[in-house]
């Protein structure tokens, strides 16, 4: 079952990747990620029926629940015309990310595990919806920059490729940051209280987890503008690749 | 019925001839009038009259009185499916100096509206209509500007967004400054000051905007008010220096120069916060975006063709409209002349008429939509000759 709705998924997403790359086939690739995401809802549906406890604790099951919540986050706004281009940074990633985790077994249904609580659910769950948050915030940021550089050189096609306008895109860079950044304290919050229910000390992906909540948090204190607030999005970031990257290091185990 | 076409337009006639040629609204209509069942279709770049009931020949003596001249070699004519064809691609933009152009699908209604179009010509016109709303809202050939000004009020857009609320500076009296200023008032910018080096002009332009009137050397003092500087005054030498430009970390600048020489220090673009687009700048990205155009173009005559595809389905299906109708009342004459030789009550007639008009309904059902069918597949008179035929029609008739 989970087989069979691995491949639409991918599929939709892949279409979607593709099409998004011209204006003429972009109402495909709106309907590529609509299905795909359905498709890959109903994967997850599947997975939660069938484990055994909580099903994306592993490195590889919890890169499909992300790529699940971040082409969810860009479904909320990103199937608009005037946001093709932002689909064509994040639908070849969700991509990517969706076969890397079918590669990590995180596709398959029937886990059994017995290791599951509460607040695992709550902690990977919010973690990984605010991770969600601030990859869309970062391609919002990285399209930014683009634009504004074209702006700045005067790129004879701006009017002809459009991105969303400066003002627009950093509007929604910081409302998603705004909404990501009490998700990830709830996350943090709920591994907490599970480690000292452990009792087991910080390891350091979680103290890479807590500056990654220092610089959002400090990016919706500053309230930067301009290019120094597309930096400094993007430079949380990579603190969230940092530590999206450390999980497959056993973070869980 | 056929439909013709009598016309001239830019792509043949230089512009001494279509300024003689051309009519203004009243007299369009009146030519129409004149010309019967007809449509007189009039624009800065085109000329043509349309006509369902023949007088093509009285059509191009109108036109070639108006001309002073003959017009053979300059004059188009188009009959049927060709003229429908064309008006569909000029009410599309598709015919236009500048593709997907927005004005003329007005120009196509206003002609229809005040002509008295016979069923034929209201049919194409109104098809022609909805073909010129289906290119614009299923293509993108309209939405990038063809003009500088324009192109400049859409740049000011990718930076701010909505310009509704921006404070606008215009500098000079230019003709392109003074367009770009009405672009972005358009799109909900405020020209807050306009600057001159005649105050007198300045008063009256400010005047005209509901703005202030500055004198040249106070620009820089209004620099951190507002958010778009348009200039275009032809000083020799540049009137707003990097050095004047106020820091803007919070919010953009975004400074359009249409003046030769330009009137913006072009240092002022590597200032941070600041946008600078000049005169070649932007003449550079309307020949992007009319590119752009051209490739929607393309598709906008797909749809054209697909459109006359079905008017000519549509004419087609004319052919058979007089026999369906002739076998229709001669049905309908027979039912009631045999109804009446019926003695029944008030009810009993009632019951009979609907019982008869629905059996007549359902027996001429099929044959009315086969030889609707055949008609668009070139069949129809066959089969319009063969019912008048069994069915006597053309007895009766004579």
């Amino acid at each position: 079952m989970a087989e069979a709705l691995f491949w639409p998924a991918l599929l939709a997403y892949g279409e979607a990747a593709f099409a998004y790359a011209s204006l003429r086939t972009s109402r495909a690739a709106t309907w590529g990620v609509r299905l795909g995401w359905l498709a890959q809802t109903a994967l997850l549906a599947v997975q939660a029926v069938r484990a055994d406890g909580f099903p994306w604790w592993s490195w590889a099951g919890s890169l499909n629940l992300f790529v699940w919540l971040v082409v969810g986050a860009y479904l909320i706004w990103g199937c608009q015309q005037r946001y093709r281009l932002l689909g064509l940074a994040v639908m070849p990633l969700a991509v990517v990310l969706f076969v890397v985790a079918r590669i990590g077994g995180g596709t398959h249904a029937g886990h059994r595990d017995s290791y599951s609580s509460l607040f695992l659910v709550l902690h990977v769950g919010f973690v990984l919806a605010s991770f969600a948050g601030f990859t869309l915030a970062a391609a919002l940021a990285a399209s930014y920059l683009w634009q504004e550089r074209r702006l700045k050189k005067r790129a004879t096609d701006i009017l002809r490729l459009r991105l969303p306008p400066l003002a627009s895109l950093e509007r929604l860079t910081r409302r998603t940051i705004a909404v990501s950044v009490p998700l990830l304290t709830l996350g943090l919050v709920a591994g907490v209280i599970r480690l000292r229910h452990d009792h087991r000390p910080l390891d350091a992906l979680e103290g890479v987890a807590l500056l990654t909540w220092l610089v959002y948090g400090g990016f919706l204190a500053l309230r930067p503008t301009g290019r120094r607030a597309a930096y400094l999005a993007l430079g949380g970031f990579v603190l969230v690749i940092v530590t999206r990257l450390a999980l497959a290091g056993g973070h869980f185990s | 019925m056929s439909i013709a076409l009598v016309g001239l337009s830019h792509h043949v006639a230089p512009v001494e001839l279509r300024e003689r040629v051309t009519l203004d609204a009243t007299a369009a209509a009146d030519l129409a009038r004149s010309l019967g069942d007809a449509v007189v279709l009039c624009t800065c770049n085109r000329t043509e009259v349309y006509l369902a009931d023949g007088g093509e020949e009285r059509a191009l003596a109108a036109l070639e009185q108006l001309a002073g001249e003959q017009l053979d070699g300059v004059v188009y004519r188009l009959h049927d499916e060709a003229a429908a064809l064309h008006l569909f691609r000029v009410a599309a933009g598709l015919d236009s100096l500048v593709p997907g152009e927005g004005e003329i699908l007005g120009q196509v209604r206003d002609a229809y509206e005040a002509s008295q179009a016979g069923p034929v010509l209201d049919h194409v016109f109104r098809q022609a209509l909805g073909v010129g709303k289906r290119v614009r809202t299923e293509t993108a050939i309209g939405e990038s500007p063809a003009s500088v000004s324009s192109a400049a009020a859409a740049l000011a857009s990718q930076v701010f967004g909505d310009l509704k609320g921006r404070r606008v500076l215009l500098i000079g009296a230019g003709r392109i400054g003074e367009l770009a200023a009405a672009n972005l008032s358009s799109r909900g910018a405020q020209i807050a000051f306009v600057a001159n080096r005649t105050e007198d002009t300045a008063r009256e332009l400010a005047h005209r905007f509901g703005a202030a009137a500055l004198r040249l050397d106070e620009v820089a003092a209004k620099l951190g008010e507002v958010d778009v500087v348009v200039s275009s005054t032809s000083a020799p030498e540049p009137v707003l220096r990097a050095e004047d430009v106020p820091s803007r970390r919070r919010s953009p600048l975004f400074f359009i120069d249409i003046a030769v020489p330009r009137d913006v220090d072009p240092h002022v673009a590597k200032l941070g916060g600041c946008f600078l687009y000049d005169i070649d700048d932007l003449e550079a990205v309307v020949a992007e975006t009319l590119a752009g155009r051209r490739a929607e173009a393309e598709r906008g005559e797909q749809l054209v063709a697909e459109e006359t595809e079905r008017y000519r389905a549509w004419r087609a299906s004319l052919d058979v409209v007089p026999a369906i109708a002739s076998l229709r009342a001669r049905a309908e004459e027979i039912r009631t002349a045999e109804l009446a030789k019926v003695r029944v009550s008030d009810d009993e007639r009632r019951t009979l008429e609907s019982v008869t008009a629905q059996i007549l309904n359902k027996l001429l059902h099929l044959p009315t939509v086969r030889m609707k069918e055949a008609a668009v597949s070139a069949d129809g008179a066959v089969y319009a000759d063969a019912v008048k035929h069994l069915f006597g029609l053309d007895d009766e008739r004579a």
